[in-house]
C-alpha cells in the first residue's frame, strides 16, 4: 500500500500574478515530489490561471499536497482529477527529418494517426499529435524509427467532465 | 489630494490601527522614515534588524496585535530572516515592510539589492512586491488581513524606493476590507456532537492544549470547557499560559522535558482532545508509541496540521474559540458533573504519578538554576511577562515558572531561536510599559542580541535580564554529556563571556551578580525594584541538567528523571 505509486493529476486555479508558480512549485519541492509535467495558462478570466500538474507519487501525496497548496494565498482551488471523471489531453510536436526512404511511410503515418502537419520543409517537418498520453506515445513510438530528431510535449491538461 | 507612496503607506498603517513600529532606517526607506518623523506612530529603533523582528514578535505575542517592522533593502532585509522564520514557525501575526531598490534596478544586482521576495517565500505566510503606487494601500490592508486571520503568520511587503516617491491622487478608502476572503472554518455540528459523546464515554481522558488556543484567543473558553468536563489539562510548550498552572486539573508541559505525570497521562489516556496542537516531534517522542490507547480528537484551524504527524480519529478544522464556544453550549450548565465518580480512579492515578514524578532538584553550595526561576515565580506570584532564550534556560522556565494567564510566556518554540528572548521582552515591554517583563537567558544566548541593551536603555524600557550563567552552551553540553561521552566540543565558554555587570554599566543599565544561593532572592528583588533595565548575572552550577528528559526517539513513558540515583 505504502509504495503504491501512481500518477496524480492536480488541477488548480490560481491568481494570474508574478511569483505564483514559484510558490506552487515550492510546495511540491519541499515535500519531495517531482513534477512530471506542468501546464500553466490563463482561464476565461484573465485574472485567473489554471495549473495542471502530473506527479508520480505515493497515496500520501494527495492529502499533503492539496492541503499545502490550499494554504497558499494565491491558490483559489485545488482538485485531484481522476481518470473516469475527467477529460485529459496532451499535445506533442514531433520534428522528423525527411528523406527518400522514409517519405512514403511518413505520409502513411500522418494519414493513419491524423497528425497535423505544422511545418514542412524539404528535409524536415514538424507534426502535431494530440490525445491522451497513450495515443501520443503510440504515435511517437511508431515515428521513432523513421528519424525523430526532437520533440516538445505539453504534458497533460485536464478538466472535470461534469461542471 | 495628491500624496506620495510613503505618505499613503503611513496613512494606511494608521488606518490599520498601528501605533507602534519597530525598525531600522536605511537608504531605500528614507522616504518612509521622513514620513514617520512627522507621524504620531511610535518608532522603536533597535540596534540590529534581527532585534527589530523579535521585538515586533514579542509585542505581538504579548498584546495579541499584529507586530510591525520596517527595515531597509539588502542587508536590512536579509537580517530579518531569523526573526521572520521564528514568527512563522510559531504562527505569530507580523507585517514586515522592507525597502527595495527602485523598480528599474530590480534584478540588476544594484547596491543593497536582495531578492527578499524569493528569499522569504518559504518562511512567510505570504509576501508582496508593490510595483505601483496605486496598488500600495490595498496591498498593505491585505497584508494585515492575511497576517492576523486563520492561522496567523508573518507577511512581508517589499517597497521599492521609486514607489515610495511616486505621487498619485489619493482618496481614503472605507476601512472595509477589500482583501481576499479567507475561508472561515466553523466546526461541523455533527463532529461536535460526536465529541461530546466521546467525552461522556471516556474513562481516562486528557486535554492537550497548544499555541492555537493562545493565537485563537480561546483561553477563557478553554477554562469554561475544563470546568464543565473536569478533565486534566496538559500543554505543549507553546500552550503554556492558556490554562492556569495553579488549577488542580493542570498537568503542565508534555514532551521531551515535560512533566512525568503529564507524559504518563497522555500515554495512558483513552481519549485525547487536542486544541491548537500540531504534534511536533518534541511533543510526541517516538510517534508509534504516542498515546497508544487513545482516541484522538484534533481541533486545529489549519487543515495542514491535521493528520500531519499523528493520525487522529476525529479531525475538526476550526479555530479553537469557535469549537469551544459551541461545545460549551452543548455541554450545558452542568457539563459532565455526573461523570465525576467514574473519573475518580483516573484522577487518583494521575495524583500517584504526580507524587512519583514530582519536579525536583537538589540544593548545594552553588546556585541551582531551577532555584532562581522558582524564586522569581514566588516573588512575582506568577504575574510577570516572561521571555526566554533557547536551551536549558527555556526548559527550566517552562518547568518551574507557573504561568496562569495567556500571552505571558514568550518563547521561540518551533524554530528554537537563541537570541529571541531579550528583544522579544523589549517588544512586550513596549506593549505593556507598566508590567514586569523578564528575559530568562543563558550566558550563551544573551550574547546573540545583547546590542539591544542600547534599545532598552534609550527607550527607557525596564526589561530585567536574568542570566543563568553556567559557563557552557548548556543544552548542547547536556547532550554531549549524555550522548557523546562528555566530549564538550566547543560548548565550554567559561572565561570567554564578558563581565555582564560591566557590560550592563557600559550600556547605562544596572548590573548585579551573585554566586551565593542565599543572595538569589535579594538580587532578584533589587533587580525587579530597580527603575530601568537590569542584568542579573547568576553564577550557577555549571553542569546542572534539565530533567525529566525523554531521549530523542524514545517513547514518552521512557523518561529519565535524573534523580540522585543517577540517570
Amino acid at each position: 500500500m505504502k509504495n503504491e505509486v501512481k500518477e496524480h493529476v492536480i488541477s488548480m486555479l490560481v491568481n494570474n500574478r508574478p511569483g505564483v508558480l514559484a510558490r506552487v512549485a515550492g510546495v511540491f519541492g519541499r515535500l519531495g515530489y517531482n513534477i512530471e509535467s506542468l501546464c500553466v495558462a490563463e482561464t476565461i478570466s484573465p485574472k485567473v490561471s489554471r495549473i495542471t500538474s502530473v506527479s508520480k507519487a505515493d497515496p500520501a501525496f494527495t492529502e499533503k499536497v492539496k492541503k499545502q497548496l490550499n494554504r497558499l494565498v494565491d491558490v483559489i482551488s485545488v482538485a485531484e482529477l481522476e481518470d473516469g471523471t475527467s477529460a485529459k489531453r496532451e499535445m506533442m510536436l514531433i520534428g522528423i527529418t525527411i528523406d527518400e526512404k522514409n517519405r512514403p511511410e511518413l505520409s502513411r503515418a500522418i494519414a493513419m494517426f491524423g497528425c497535423t502537419v505544422i511545418s514542412m520543409q524539404e528535409s524536415y517537418c514538424i507534426l502535431q499529435v494530440a490525445g491522451n498520453k497513450g495515443d501520443v506515445e503510440t504515435v511517437l513510438n511508431f515515428l521513432k524509427p523513421l528519424g525523430v530528431k526532437d520533440i516538445a510535449r505539453t504534458g497533460a491538461v485536464a478538466l472535470e467532465s461534469e461542471s | 489630494m495628491e500624496l506620495n507612496g510613503a505618505q499613503i503607506l503611513v496613512r494606511t498603517l494608521m488606518e490599520e490601527g498601528v501605533d507602534t513600529i519597530f525598525g531600522y532606517p536605511g537608504g531605500s526607506v528614507l522616504d518612509i522614515y521622513d514620513q514617520l518623523f512627522q507621524s504620531p506612530i511610535r518608532h522603536i529603533l533597535a540596534r540590529h534588524e534581527q532585534g527589530v523582528t523579535h521585538a515586533a514578535d514579542g509585542y505581538a505575542r504579548a498584546s495579541g496585535k499584529t507586530g510591525v517592522c520596517i527595515v531597509t533593502s539588502g542587508p536590512g532585509a536579509t537580517n530579518t530572516i531569523t526573526g521572520i522564520t521564528t514568527a512563522f514557525m510559531d504562527s505569530i501575526p507580523m507585517v514586515i515592510l522592507t525597502g527595495q531598490v527602485p523598480t528599474q534596478f530590480i534584478g540588476t544586482d544594484a547596491f543593497q539589492e536582495a531578492d527578499i521576495i524569493g528569499i522569504t517565500r518559504p518562511c512567510t505566510k505570504h509576501n508582496f512586491l508593490v510595483r505601483r503606487v496605486d496598488e500600495l494601500a490595498r496591498t498593505i490592508r491585505e497584508a494585515f488581513y492575511i497576517a492576523s486571520s486563520g492561522r496567523p503568520g508573518p507577511v512581508l511587503v517589499d517597497l521599492p524606493k521609486d514607489v515610495m516617491q511616486a505621487r498619485m491622487e489619493y482618496q481614503d478608502v472605507p476601512a472595509k476590507r477589500q482583501a481576499r476572503k479567507e475561508p472561515v472554518f466553523l466546526p461541523d455540528t455533527a463532529d461536535l456532537e460526536q465529541t461530546v459523546a466521546m467525552l461522556k464515554e471516556a474513562k481516562n481522558p486528557v486535554i492537550l492544549v497548544g499555541g492555537g488556543v493562545l493565537r485563537g484567543r480561546a483561553s477563557a473558553e478553554l477554562r469554561e470547557f475544563v470546568r464543565k468536563v473536569k478533565m486534566p489539562v496538559a500543554s505543549t510548550l507553546m500552550g503554556l499560559g492558556s490554562f492556569p498552572a495553579d488549577d488542580p486539573l493542570w498537568l503542565g508541559m508534555v514532551g521531551m522535558h515535560g512533566m512525568y505525570y503529564a507524559n504518563m497521562a497522555v500515554s495512558n489516556c483513552d481519549l485525547l482532545v487536542t486544541l491548537g496542537v500540531r504534534f511536533s516531534d518534541r511533543v510526541t517522542g517516538k510517534l508509534s508509541t504516542f498515546a497508544p490507547r487513545a482516541k484522538i480528537i484534533q481541533v486545529d484551524v489549519d487543515a495542514t496540521s491535521i493528520n500531519k504527524n499523528v493520525l487522529v480519529h476525529l479531525p475538526i478544522v476550526s479555530d479553537c474559540k469557535s469549537a469551544l464556544v459551541q461545545l460549551n453550549t452543548m455541554l450545558g450548565n452542568n457539563g459532565l458533573e455526573d461523570l465525576r465518580e467514574s473519573r475518580k480512579q483516573w484522577l487518583d492515578q494521575i495524583e500517584t504519578w504526580r507524587v512519583e514524578g514530582a519536579l525536583t532538584y537538589t540544593r548545594g553550595e552553588l546556585i541551582k538554576p531551577q532555584m532562581v526561576i522558582e524564586t522569581l515565580n514566588r516573588l512575582t506570584r506568577g504575574d510577570a511577562i516572561i521571555a526566554t532564550e533557547v536551551g536549558q534556560n527555556q526548559m527550566w522556565t517552562a518547568q518551574f515558572y507557573r504561568f496562569n494567564e495567556p500571552n505571558t510566556f514568550l518563547t521561540s518554540g518551533g524554530l528554537g531561536t537563541m537570541g529571541y528572548g531579550f528583544p522579544a521582552a523589549i517588544g512586550a515591554q513596549v506593549a505593556f510599559p507598566d508590567r514586569l517583563v523578564v528575559d530568562i537567558a543563558g550566558d550563551g544566548s544573551i550574547q546573540m542580541n545583547i546590542q539591544e541593551l542600547a534599545t532598552a536603555v534609550k527607550h527607557n524600557l525596564p526589561v530585567k535580564i536574568v542570566i543563568l550563567n553556567n559557563g557552557y552552551l548548556g543544552m548542547v553540553r547536556q547532550w554531549q554529556e549524555l550522548f557523546y561521552e562528555k566530549r564538550y566540543s566547543h560548548t565550554n565558554i567559561s572565561g570567554q563571556v564578558p563581565d555582564f555587570v560591566k557590560l550592563a554599566e557600559a550600556y547605562g543599565a544596572l548590573g548585579l551578580r551573585t554566586a551565593d544561593p542565599d543572595e538569589v532572592e535579594s538580587v532578584l528583588k533589587k533587580g525587579i525594584e530597580a527603575s530601568g533595565p537590569v542584568i542579573m548575572d547568576f553564577l550557577v552550577e555549571p553542569e546542572e541538567k534539565v530533567y525529566p528528559m525523554v531521549n530523542p526517539g524514545a517513547a514518552l513513558t521512557e523518561m529519565q528523571l535524573g534523580r540522585e540515583t543517577g540517570l
